[in-house]
C-alpha cells in the first residue's frame, strides 16, 4: 500500500513563469524565423549540401524524438512493471514523452526541402519506407500515450490504465527500433547498416530521456516551492547510471563490431582517430563527458548524493547525447561512400574525401527551436494539468522506507 | 489663383477616373491573354473552352502520372504544349514569366487566389526560338543524332563489341 | 481478355524471334533494320524493356568530362544554380578517377544514378516519389517529392542532388526546382521518343567527343547490341556486393 499521491496544477504564475514563457517563446521565435528563411531562400543558406544531407536540424530532431520515447520509461517502469516508487512521476513522464516528440518533430518537418507538402506526407505513402512506418509511429505515439494518460488521469478510468501503459511502452520500443533503423539499415554508408543500431537508440533514448525528465522534474518542484525526497532522486540517479552504462556497452560492441570487420577499418579509423571534429565529438562529447562524467558522478559516494551534481550529471548525459548524434548522423555523412572497395577514388565532386561541414546558424536555430516547443509544451501542461505531484518527499514515494 | 487650379485638378481627376482607372475597376473579370493558335475553326482549346475552365487541373494532374510514372508522352495535356501554346516566345516584347498577371496562368489564378507551384520545377515559357535553333540545348537538336541515319551510324560506332 | 494477352504475348515473342534471326544474318555487315523499335507516345512503359547502359571505361580519359558536359547541357543543370556553392550545386553524372593502390593502376569512369533493379531510394522514399518505371528508368516524381532527402542517404553511389535554391528558366524537358531532389533520368523524353534508337546525352557527347566509351540499349533484348556486348564482355557493376542488380555495367573497373 502506498500513500496516496496528490497532483495538482502549478498554481504560481509570477514573473517567473511567465519570464519562462518568453524565453521559450523567444525560442521558438527564432527558430521559426530560421525554418522561414530556410523555405524562402532554400537550404543553399544552411551548411548543408549534397554530401551532409541531413546537418544539425537533425541532430535536434533525432535526438528530441529518441529522448521523447526514453521519456516515457519512467511512467512505464512504475505502470508495467510495478515499480511504484516511480508512480508518482509517471504523468509527468508520459507528458513530456509527447512534448519532446512534437518538438522533434517540428524540426525535421520545418527542415523538409518542401514543408508546404507536409500533407503529401499523410497522403502518400510507401509502405517499405521507415519513415511512412514512423509517420503512424510518431502520431500513434502520441494517441496511445495520450490515451494512457488520460487514463492514469480519469478517475473513472484509472483501473485501466496499466493496459494503456503496457500498449505505450511496446509501442514505445518499436517507434525508437524504427529510429534507430533509419541508419542501421542503410546499406549505403559504412558507418551504419548495423542491426545494433536500432537497440543502441532504445538503450540510448533511456539515457537521454532520463536525464531530460530528472531536469524538469527537479527544476519544476523547486520552482513550485513542492518537497522532493532524498529517495526519488537516489532512484533516478541510479536509473540514470544504469542507462548511461548500458549505452556505453552498446557502443563499445557496435565499435568492436567495426573494427573487427578489416572493411570497416577505414570508417573506424575516421571517427576513432583522425575525423578531426568528429574524433574530437567522439571522445569528449560522447564518451567522457556523455558516459564517463556522469557516470563518475552517479556512483560518487558523496558527489552522488549532492543534488546539484546529479543535475550536473544529467545535463551532461543531455550535451552527450547531442554529440552522439552528431557523431552518428553528420560523422557518418561525413565519410566519403565506398565505391570501389581497396582503391583511391578521387573527382570533382568529393569523392573520396571528407565532406566539409559547417553547421549554420539558421539549423542551430531551428533546432533549438524544437527545444523550445517540447519545453513550453510541458511548462504549460505543467500549469494547467494535474500533472506534478504535490510533494515527492521519501513519505510519498516510498512509505515503506525509513 | 488657388481655386482655378483646384478646380482644374477637380475636372482632370475626375475625367481620369472616369476614364481608365474606374472602368478598369469595373471590369473585375481577368483578362487572359490569347493563344496563339486554335486547334480547328470551331475549337480554341484541346477541349472546348468551358471544359478546359472547369477541367484543366484534372487533365493535368491525370497527364502528369501518366507521363511522368508510365511514360506516356501524348501531347494533348501536356503543361509543356499549354507553356508553347499560351505564354510568349521569352525572346519576343511580350515576354512573360509566371506571377506577372499577364502571364496566361497567372491571369486567372491571381484572380481567383488559387496557388499553383508547377512553375517551381516547370519552365513558365516556351524555350526562345534563339535557343531552339542552335543544337546546343539538344531539345530540338538531337533528332540529328537520336534518330534517323546519324544515330546508326553513332549507335554502330559506339559500340564496344566492335571496336574490341 | 487473358487469351487475348497472350495471344499477344505470343505475337510478339515469334516476332521477336523472327526479326532477330534477320539481323543475325545481316549482322556482319550494316544493320539495315532496328529489331525493337519505339513505342507509340500513348503507350506506357513496359517492362518487356529495361534500358540500360554500358560503359567501356578502357575508352574513356581521365581528363575528359564530356559526358558531364553534354549532360549539363541537355537537362539544363549546375549553371543555373547562383547561390548554391560547390558542394550544393547538383551533380547528375560525374567523372571519377579510380586508383590501386598496390598497382598504380589507374582508370577513370562516369558515375551517375545507376538504376538499380532494387533501388534503395524508392525503398526508403516515404512517399513514392522516388520511383522505378516498368522499364527499370528510376526518376524522382518532384510533384509528390517532399525533400526529406532519405533517398540520398540511402543512395551507395551519391547520384542524387538535392535543389538548394529557386531555379527559373528550366528547360522544358528537364523540370527540376527549390526543395526536390533529382537524378540522372537515362534522357528519359528521348528514350521514349526513340526507344531502343535513344542516345543518352552523356552518349552522345561522348561519341562526339570520338571516344565512344557509352553504349545504350535494352538489356531484356537479347538481340540489342547493349546485351551482345555484355554477353561478349560480360560487365562489372560498381558495388556489385551489394546485390542491387545495376541498369549501369562497366567494363575495365
Amino acid at each position: 500500500m502506498t500513500a496516496k499521491v496528490h497532483y495538482r496544477e502549478i498554481v504560481q504564475s509570477g514573473t517567473g513563469f511567465w519570464g519562462l514563457l518568453a524565453f521559450l517563446g523567444l525560442l521558438i521565435a527564432l527558430g521559426l524565423f530560421a525554418a522561414y528563411n530556410m523555405e524562402h531562400h532554400g537550404h543553399w543558406i544552411t551548411g548543408m549540401n549534397q554530401q551532409i544531407v541531413w546537418g544539425t536540424p537533425h541532430v535536434f530532431a533525432v535526438f528530441l524524438i529518441v529522448a521523447a520515447s526514453g521519456a516515457l520509461n519512467t511512467a512505464s517502469i512504475s505502470s508495467v512493471f510495478g515499480k511504484s516508487v516511480y508512480k508518482p512521476l509517471a504523468r509527468v513522464s508520459a507528458f513530456l514523452a509527447i512534448s519532446l516528440l512534437v518538438g522533434g518533430l517540428a524540426v525535421l518537418v520545418l527542415d523538409l526541402g518542401r514543408p508546404d507538402r507536409l500533407i503529401v506526407a499523410m497522403t502518400h505513402y510507401n509502405f517499405k519506407s521507415i519513415f511512412a512506418w514512423n509517420i503512424f509511429l510518431y502520431t500513434g505515439f502520441m494517441a496511445v500515450v495520450g490515451l494512457y494518460l488520460w487514463w492514469m488521469m480519469d478517475p473513472p478510468w484509472q483501473r485501466h490504465y496499466r493496459i494503456a501503459g503496457f500498449f505505450a511502452f511496446l509501442w514505445r520500443i518499436i517507434l525508437t527500433t524504427g529510429t534507430g533503423g533509419i541508419f542501421g539499415f542503410l546499406v549505403a554508408r559504412q558507418a551504419y547498416d548495423e542491426a545494433i543500431m536500432p537497440p543502441m537508440f532504445v538503450i540510448f533514448s533511456f539515457a537521454y530521456g532520463l536525464a531530460i525528465l530528472i531536469l524538469i522534474t527537479m527544476a519544476a518542484m523547486k520552482w513550485t516551492g513542492r518537497p522532493m525526497g532524498e529517495v526519488i532522486l537516489r532512484r533516478l540517479k541510479n536509473l540514470l547510471g544504469i542507462f548511461v552504462a548500458s549505452s556505453m556497452y552498446f557502443v563499445i560492441v557496435y565499435h568492436l563490431t567495426k573494427l573487427y570487420i578489416t572493411a570497416f577499418h577505414g570508417v573506424e579509423r575516421f571517427i576513432l582517430l583522425d575525423g578531426g571534429v568528429y574524433t574530437a565529438l567522439f571522445w569528449i562529447g560522447q564518451v567522457l563527458v556523455g558516459y564517463l562524467l556522469p557516470l563518475a558522478i552517479v556512483y560518487h559516494p558523496t558527489l552522488g548524493k549532492s543534488r546539484t551534481a546529479v543535475a550536473w550529471a544529467s545535463v551532461f548525459v543531455i550535451l552527450g547525447g547531442l554529440a552522439q548524434m552528431y557523431v552518428t548522423i553528420i560523422g557518418g555523412e561525413a565519410y566519403p561512400l565506398v565505391l570501389f572497395p581497396g582503391m583511391e577514388i578521387s573527382s570533382s565532386y568529393h569523392d573520396g574525401v571528407v565532406a566539409e561541414y559547417a553547421p549554420s546558424l539558421y539549423e542551430v536555430l531551428l533546432g533549438i527551436g524544437g527545444i523550445g516547443i517540447a519545453l513550453i509544451a510541458m511548462t504549460l501542461g505543467m500549469k494547467h494539468l494535474k500533472l506534478l505531484p504535490e510533494s515527492l518527499e521519501d513519505a510519498v514515494v516510498d512509505p515503506h522506507a525509513s | 489663383m488657388a481655386s482655378p487650379l483646384r478646380s482644374i485638378l477637380a475636372v482632370a481627376g475626375l475625367g481620369l477616373l472616369l476614364s481608365s482607372p474606374l472602368a478598369g475597376a469595373g471590369n473585375l473579370l481577368p483578362e487572359i491573354p490569347k493563344a496563339k493558335a486554335r486547334v480547328s475553326a470551331t475549337q480554341g482549346c484541346v477541349e472546348p473552352t468551358e471544359v478546359m475552365r472547369h477541367n484543366h487541373m484534372k487533365f493535368l494532374l491525370h497527364h502528369r502520372k501518366e507521363a511522368l510514372r508510365e511514360g506516356v508522352r501524348t501531347k494533348k495535356y501536356s503543361l509543356m504544349e499549354c507553356i508553347n501554346c499560351h505564354v510568349p516566345d521569352p525572346d519576343s516584347p511580350q515576354a512573360v514569366h509566371y506571377g506577372n498577371p499577364k502571364h496566361f496562368c497567372s491571369s486567372c489564378h491571381t484572380y481567383a487566389a488559387v496557388r499553383i507551384d508547377c512553375f517551381e520545377c516547370h519552365r513558365d515559357t516556351p524555350l526562345p526560338s534563339s535557343r531552339k535553333s542552335t543544337s546546343a540545348s539538344g531539345v530540338t537538336a538531337p533528332v540529328t543524332l537520336a534518330s534517323g541515319v546519324d544515330a546508326h551510324a553513332l549507335k554502330k560506332a559506339s559500340s564496344p563489341a566492335e571496336e574490341n | 481478355m487473358t487469351d487475348q494477352n497472350r495471344f499477344e504475348e505470343a505475337r510478339r515473342r515469334f516476332l521477336k524471334g523472327a526479326a532477330g534471326a534477320a539481323t543475325l544474318a545481316i549482322a556482319p555487315g550494316v544493320i539495315l533494320h532496328q529489331v525493337a523499335r519505339a513505342r507509340p507516345a500513348s503507350q506506357p512503359a513496359s517492362s518487356e524493356n529495361r534500358w540500360g547502359m554500358l560503359i567501356d571505361t578502357t575508352k574513356c580519359s581521365s581528363g575528359c568530362d564530356a559526358c558531364v558536359r553534354g549532360c549539363q547541357e541537355y537537362n539544363g543543370w549546375g549553371d543555373n544554380e547562383v547561390h548554391s556553392d560547390a558542394a550544393q550545386k547538383a551533380h547528375w553524372i560525374r567523372k571519377v578517377e579510380v586508383r590501386n593502390r598496390q598497382t598504380g593502376y589507374t582508370h577513370s569512369l562516369p558515375v551517375m544514378c545507376q538504376h538499380c533493379k532494387y533501388p534503395p531510394c524508392v525503398d526508403v522514399c516515404p512517399t513514392g516519389a522516388s520511383m522505378k518505371r516498368d522499364d527499370g528508368i528510376v526518376l524522382v516524381d518532384k510533384h509528390i517529392c517532399i525533400g526529406c532527402r532519405y533517398c540520398m542517404m540511402a543512395c551507395p553511389y551519391k547520384a542524387r542532388s538535392f535543389v538548394h535554391e529557386e531555379l527559373h528558366d528550366q528547360l522544358p524537358t528537364a523540370p527540376r526546382g527549390k526543395g526536390t531532389v533529382e537524378a540522372c533520368t537515362l534522357c528519359v523524353q528521348r528514350v521514349d521518343k526513340d526507344g531502343p534508337e535513344a542516345v543518352p546525352a552523356c552518349a552522345e557527347a561522348c561519341a562526339a567527343e570520338g571516344h565512344n566509351a557509352i553504349l545504350f540499349g535494352d538489356m531484356n533484348d537479347p538481340n540489342s547490341k547493349l546485351s551482345k556486348a555484355l554477353e561478349k564482355y560480360g560487365g562489372t557493376q560498381i558495388r556489385e556486393d551489394l546485390g542491387l542488380d545495376l541498369g549501369v555495367r562497366y567494363l575495365g573497373i
